[in-house]
């Protein structure tokens, strides 16, 4: 019997034959979704090639969340384009205001353990958290998926990352995945799978589990799995998800290499303008002067990132002259957060509040810095010109810093705010 | 390719996709050509100017890191540049390419200084460092993605094989 990595048996289950690392294969894709940011070059290829049917409406979904609410007619005209696309193929459709593609993926059901889902966005790999092999593609594999089903793939080697120990107060799964980064640097894991294990990984909700593997990515990985444990069975029930064909690896699967982390040690970190793996002990940077702090994304706008928040920012005001920015992952959360009171704390400080999407993320609209302006955000990419402005500088952080920074105007620890106990 | 010589521009390491093109730019438009002239802006403004047709692009690691948007290899390819030629490339931006015919070599470009002169011999899989008077071999690909790209990219692909007729 072969010994395989949970990539390998997934992708093996899929195809009907066993595969290891390193080999090229042909899968059947269970989900396919676009966003506005990609759907429109894959629908204008399927009509430039006169194709016509997509290979199973119920298997694709396109969700308008990276310039929603249109900035311009011309966005408007390209979710226009998307939206008659999805009517017209009876696909699922996913409006303005519900939220970021990802967040809707697996909120929906459409992500299943076991299952392989792409997306045509390179943050397609959080539900790797829900152990799906999901990784992200381009505009012309989106429209080639949505015609035939397949898509190819090679096999990918795997990293095991072992976490161990209990993450200390104030430092939270965001700290993990940026000193995982650091650790492996942006191309530590390129074309390769992850598989987190460890007992710290037990500890963590399932959004916080997402908020690592949605950044798997950032070190190159094509995806970053876990495996269903009792929490992930308790959030798949609770939202009615199938978790049936979850996938365990076997255990003398063979590694490419295994890191170990200790998380009971770990401090809050941040990444530093422009890299995402330029990142450090918050420590080193503290008393940094904020102009900005950005609450969302695909990465920490989940219910557990506003609740964290609200933590800090209760009775509590944003430092004046300082803009915090909250941008809810979906509908779902924030009305979620609405019924729980989070968002009342969150107003009552002065939070904006965006719409469920991807917010300032594209710099295209919904808070684009100034020149010169130091942004600290929960998001998960710090490149030069994200937001919009290549003369402001990103700071990635976690939501504890992030509002932390928002009320003191400047980046701080917060460990030495006296509110946590754990 | 043709064989007549291109200019390097040289960057380095984990060039992003947010460098190639800005979200900004490409967000609301599917004019690919209209967006060639802000190539770079952010890390190198007017790069479009000194670009001609058949040049090419080198980079150390990690080229096309972070975002799936494929503006990134669409803009390069409409520039007019020949090949990407870098240390190693990010996969999504790797796959990308790959789907629509955008060449890319695998080579140590530390060899390779701005503004050389070069030539490819894919046949020897060697680049001629023209200005260097020095050969640099190119790692090859193989398996599925050298199919793709002999087919002429992945809409190529499936047709030849039936898909959509």
């Amino acid at each position: 019997m072969l010994s395989l990595t949970i990539a390998e048996k997934i992708i093996s289950k899929n195809i009907g034959y066993t595969v290891r690392a390193g080999e090229y294969c042909e899968a059947k894709v269970d989900f396919i979704f676009g966003h506005d940011g990609s759907a429109p070059m894959a629908i204008q290829l399927l009509e430039e090639n006169k194709i016509e049917k997509v290979f199973n409406p119920n298997k694709i979904g396109f969700i308008l969340d990276h310039n929603s609410p249109a900035p311009n007619s011309k966005v408007s005209n390209l979710h226009k384009m998307v939206q008659s696309f999805a009517e017209r193929h009876q696909c699922h459709f996913f409006n303005v205001g519900e939220g970021i593609c990802h967040q809707i993926i697996l909120e929906k059901g459409f992500a299943l353990p076991g299952t392989i889902v792409i997306g045509s966005d390179s943050h397609s790999c959080t539900y790797g958290a829900f152990n799906v092999f999901s990784t992200g593609v381009g505009s012309t594999d989106l429209a080639m998926i949505l015609a035939t089903g397949r898509v190819w793939l090679r096999v990918p080697e795997t990293i095991k990352i072992k976490i161990t120990g209990k993450l200390p107060g104030a430092v939270y799964s965001k700290d993990l995945i940026l000193y995982i980064i650091k650790q492996l640097k942006a191309n530590g894991a390129n074309y390769k799978a992850i598989e987190f294990c460890g007992d710290t990984l037990s500890y963590l909700s399932m959004d916080a589990r997402f908020a690592i593997s949605n950044m798997a990515v950032s070190v190159g990985a094509k995806t970053g799995l876990m495996v269903i444990d009792k929490k992930s069975i308790e959030w798949a029930k609770a939202h009615n998800i199938s978790f049936a064909d979850s996938v365990y690896p076997d255990e003398n699967a063979e590694y490419i290499k295994v890191v170990e982390i200790d998380a009971s040690r770990l401090e809050p970190q941040i990444a530093i303008p422009h890299n995402i793996d330029n990142v450090t002990s918050i420590t080193e940077l503290e008393g940094t002067k904020i102009d900005q702090a950005f609450i969302g994304t695909c990465a920490n706008g989940m219910l557990e990132d506003l609740e964290i928040a609200a933590g800090i920012l209760k009775n509590k005001i944003v430092k004046p002259g300082v803009k915090l920015i909250v941008g809810p992952a979906s509908k779902r959360i924030y009305l979620e957060a609405v019924k729980k009171g989070i968002m009342e704390v969150l107003v009552k400080a002065g939070a904006i509040i965006l719409p469920p999407g991807c917010g300032p993320c594209t710099g295209t609209h919904l808070g684009i810095p100034a020149d010169g302006d130091n942004v600290i955000s929960t998001g998960n990419k710090n490149f030069i010109g994200r937001l919009g402005n290549a003369k402001a500088s990103i700071y990635l952080a976690s939501p504890a810093s992030v509002a932390l920074a928002s009320v003191k105007g400047k980046i701080s620890d917060p460990r030495k705010e006296n509110i946590y106990e754990q | 390719m043709n064989n007549r010589d291109g200019r390097a521009f040289k960057f380095g390491d984990d060039v992003n996709t947010d460098n190639i093109i800005s979200g900004k730019r490409e967000y609301d438009t599917l004019d690919i050509k209209g967006l060639v002239k802000y190539i770079m802006e952010d890390i190198r403004p007017d790069l479009y100017k000194e670009i001609k047709e058949g040049d090419f692009i080198v980079a150390g690691e990690n080229f096309g890191y972070g975002s799936s948007r494929e503006y990134a290899p669409q803009v390069i390819k409409a520039a007019g540049i020949r090949a990407v030629i870098a240390k190693s490339f990010a996969r999504i931006f790797f796959r990308s390419s790959i789907n629509i015919g955008l060449p890319l070599l695998e080579c140590n470009t530390d060899l390779i200084n701005e503004g050389d002169k070069m030539e490819i011999d894919l046949q020897s899989a060697i680049i001629l460092n023209k200005t260097s008077n020095s050969s640099i071999k190119i790692k090859g690909f193989s398996g599925l993605p050298v199919e793709i790209v002999e087919s002429g990219g992945l809409v190529s692909y499936y047709k030849k094989r039936g898909y959509f007729t």
